[in-house]
């Protein structure tokens, strides 16, 4: 069961919810940091290293003495990630998607492509929780080429289940973190910035179309709205973590809540009871991607 | 990844741009960014996180334009023209293309890079690239002055080109306006749209919260400002929380010559505030309100 934790606005509480359900299921579980931009998981989980490899993209590299600087590589590029300067085409490594439209066009085999270094991918174990980490270098653009390669860790037929701490927002890298999952926990605070962001975040996960519900961080900290709202709109609210200084101040020094105070962890189970039998029933799926 | 907005000659140098990033998201840029345009003078305000935009919803805009945002292309399979030979599905690196039948395939448009590669291969020129409406971007008057801000479809592509687009707009405006201070509410992370924001603006001021998280993402966020020979300032939301850390992040911002530009404690009048639809420099009073006008004199004085 493959269950991503997404939200919209950043900080509501997906790496908080993320960690502390994967501590409290007891049981081996695999949680996949795809917040590839800035991922936190392990500075909550502490776990031990158990491998780390490169992640690269395949970018063109020019053959110059098979090109005739005919320009088609550039043209085709809907990237811009080539130019032609004379008649000489220069690569962007950085602007590049790696498509294959220049390589597939080119006629006259004159461009091949190699590899370009992007980000890392770190697997760690901690207790029965393994961690897969992906992280984007500093200056590099595309988090997706990571998030992809991060996902890819885990075979379709994994047993045991499998958490998603997702990106943030609502374009291309929180999608693809999303896609392919059995459901989708969005956190929301209740705030008016984090409910504005979580109608955001339904409509993207709609487009998707995968079952969702929301848990509520911080209740009691500002109003009802974001319940009104998951009562309009017929979105199970799959629990609720109540407004506590204490939850932040350990939380800020990277402790688990659910190590410290047992009755967190019975929260975190019935939570996750509520995310499973969502996962089943298949829920509020929409049929787009289906 | 974009291109660097294109930086002016002449009096356009009078422009100062200041934006707000953080690394991790929900640490208060949007709430810093509106308190500050109640305190400055003469600005332009640019919503620069396309993808969970804010900022409108505490400063009121009257939309006096509104724009569609098209950028890049998308697939669309003629169904009555293919054949199902499948060579657009295994060609394409983004798994986007769904077997309808008979080896028809359609195009999963969230998968969909926009890269061109099928239309050009398919051998019965089934495939066409249409202009992809990726979002909107508009321009408003509110009560602090101009602002230019954007929505983002969901599941959009090329938010980083929507970034540099508000920018530029933003600063098209304030030449045309005489108005002296560009500020842009960031988006939090540091992938394209965060580089988008960052390139050839005056200066950014980083606001994180005491935390394990929001320290590691302040540095990796710091160093993208720095390749980039941006000025930083930081400051710390909810510095209360956890006052060892918040010692910790001005020790180490000092250390590597940046610039600290204070502390805000943890304040439940900030959430009301927001929720009233208001800048927190509206409604709040107390320490909270000096905390907030001490950071807004050290950026500026620095400036």
């Amino acid at each position: 069961m493959r269950i991503a934790i997404a939200s919209g606005k950043g900080g509501t509480g997906k790496t908080f919810v993320t960690v502390n359900l994967a501590r409290s299921l007891g049981m081996p579980v695999t949680v996949l940091d795809c917040d590839v931009e800035e991922p936190n998981s392990n500075l909550f989980l502490h776990g031990d290293l158990v491998s780390q490899s490169r992640v690269s993209v395949c970018v063109p590299h020019v053959l110059e003495d098979a090109c005739t600087g005919c320009r088609v590589c550039a043209d085709a590029c809907q990237f811009n990630a080539i130019a032609v300067i004379g008649r000489k085409p220069l690569v962007f490594e950085d602007m590049c998607h790696s498509c294959g439209v220049c390589t597939t066009l080119c006629p006259h085999d004159a461009l091949i492509e190699v590899p370009h270094e992007i980000g890392t991918v770190t697997v760690r174990q901690s207790q029965h929780v393994s961690l897969v980490e992906g992280l984007l270098d500093v200056g590099k653009a595309l988090a997706v080429p990571v998030i992809r390669q991060v996902k890819g860790q885990v075979g379709a037929d994994t047993d045991h289940p499998v958490l998603i701490d997702a990106p943030p927002g609502t374009s291309c890298p929180m999608v693809w973190a999303v896609d392919g999952c059995d459901a989708v926990v969005l956190v929301a605070e209740p705030t008016a910035f984090s409910l504005h962001d979580l109608t955001l975040a339904v409509d993207t996960v709609r487009e998707v179309g995968v079952s969702f519900g929301v848990v509520i961080n911080k209740d009691g900290l500002g109003d009802d709205r974001v319940a009104r709202y998951c009562e309009s709109e017929g979105i199970p609210i799959l629990g609720r973590i109540p407004f506590d200084l204490d939850i932040a101040r350990r939380y800020a020094t990277g402790a688990l809540i659910v190590d410290k105070e047992p009755r967190y962890r019975d929260l975190f189970l019935q939570m996750w009871q509520s995310i499973t039998h969502l996962a089943q029933i298949g829920g509020n799926r929409d049929e787009s991607l289906a | 990844m974009n291109r660097l907005p294109e930086q002016g000659s002449g009096h356009q140098k009078q422009i100062t741009e200041l934006v707000i990033l953080s690394g991790k998201g929900g640490t208060g840029k949007t709430t810093l960014a509106a308190s500050f345009a109640t305190l400055a003078r003469s600005l332009v305000l640019a919503d620069c996180d396309v993808d969970a935009a804010d900022l409108h919803l505490v400063t009121s805009p009257e939309i006096r334009q509104r724009h569609p945002f098209i950028a890049g292309k998308e697939a669309v399979v003629d169904e009555s023209a293919c054949t199902g030979c499948g060579l657009c599905a295994s060609a394409c690196r983004f798994d986007a293309f769904q077997e309808i039948r008979d080896g028809k395939r359609r195009v999963i448009p969230v998968r969909c890079e926009g890269c061109g590669l099928c239309v050009h291969i398919c051998p019965e020129a089934a495939i066409r690239f249409e202009d992809r409406v990726c979002g909107e971007w508009m321009v408003s008057d509110t009560r602090f002055g101009p602002m230019v801000h954007a929505r983002l479809h969901a599941a959009g592509e090329n938010s980083g080109k929507l970034v540099t687009l508000v920018r530029k707009e933003a600063r098209r405006i304030a030449t045309e306006r005489s108005r002296s201070l560009i500020l842009v509410d960031g988006p939090p992370g540091i992938g394209c749209p965060v580089i988008s924001s960052v390139t050839g603006s005056s200066a950014v001021l980083m606001v994180t919260e005491p935390s394990v998280s929001g320290i590691h993402d302040l540095e990796r966020v710091t160093a993208l400002a720095r390749g980039f020979g941006v000025p930083v300032f930081v400051c710390v939301n909810k510095a209360d929380i956890d006052m060892s850390l918040t010692e910790e992040i001005k020790r180490r911002t000092e250390d590597s010559h940046d610039r600290f530009a204070g502390t805000i404690g943890f304040d439940e009048q900030m959430v009301r505030a927001q929720l009233e639809g208001k800048s927190a420099m509206e409604s709040i009073t107390g320490n909270t309100r000096a905390m907030i006008e001490r950071i807004w004199e050290n950026i500026w004085t620095a400036m």
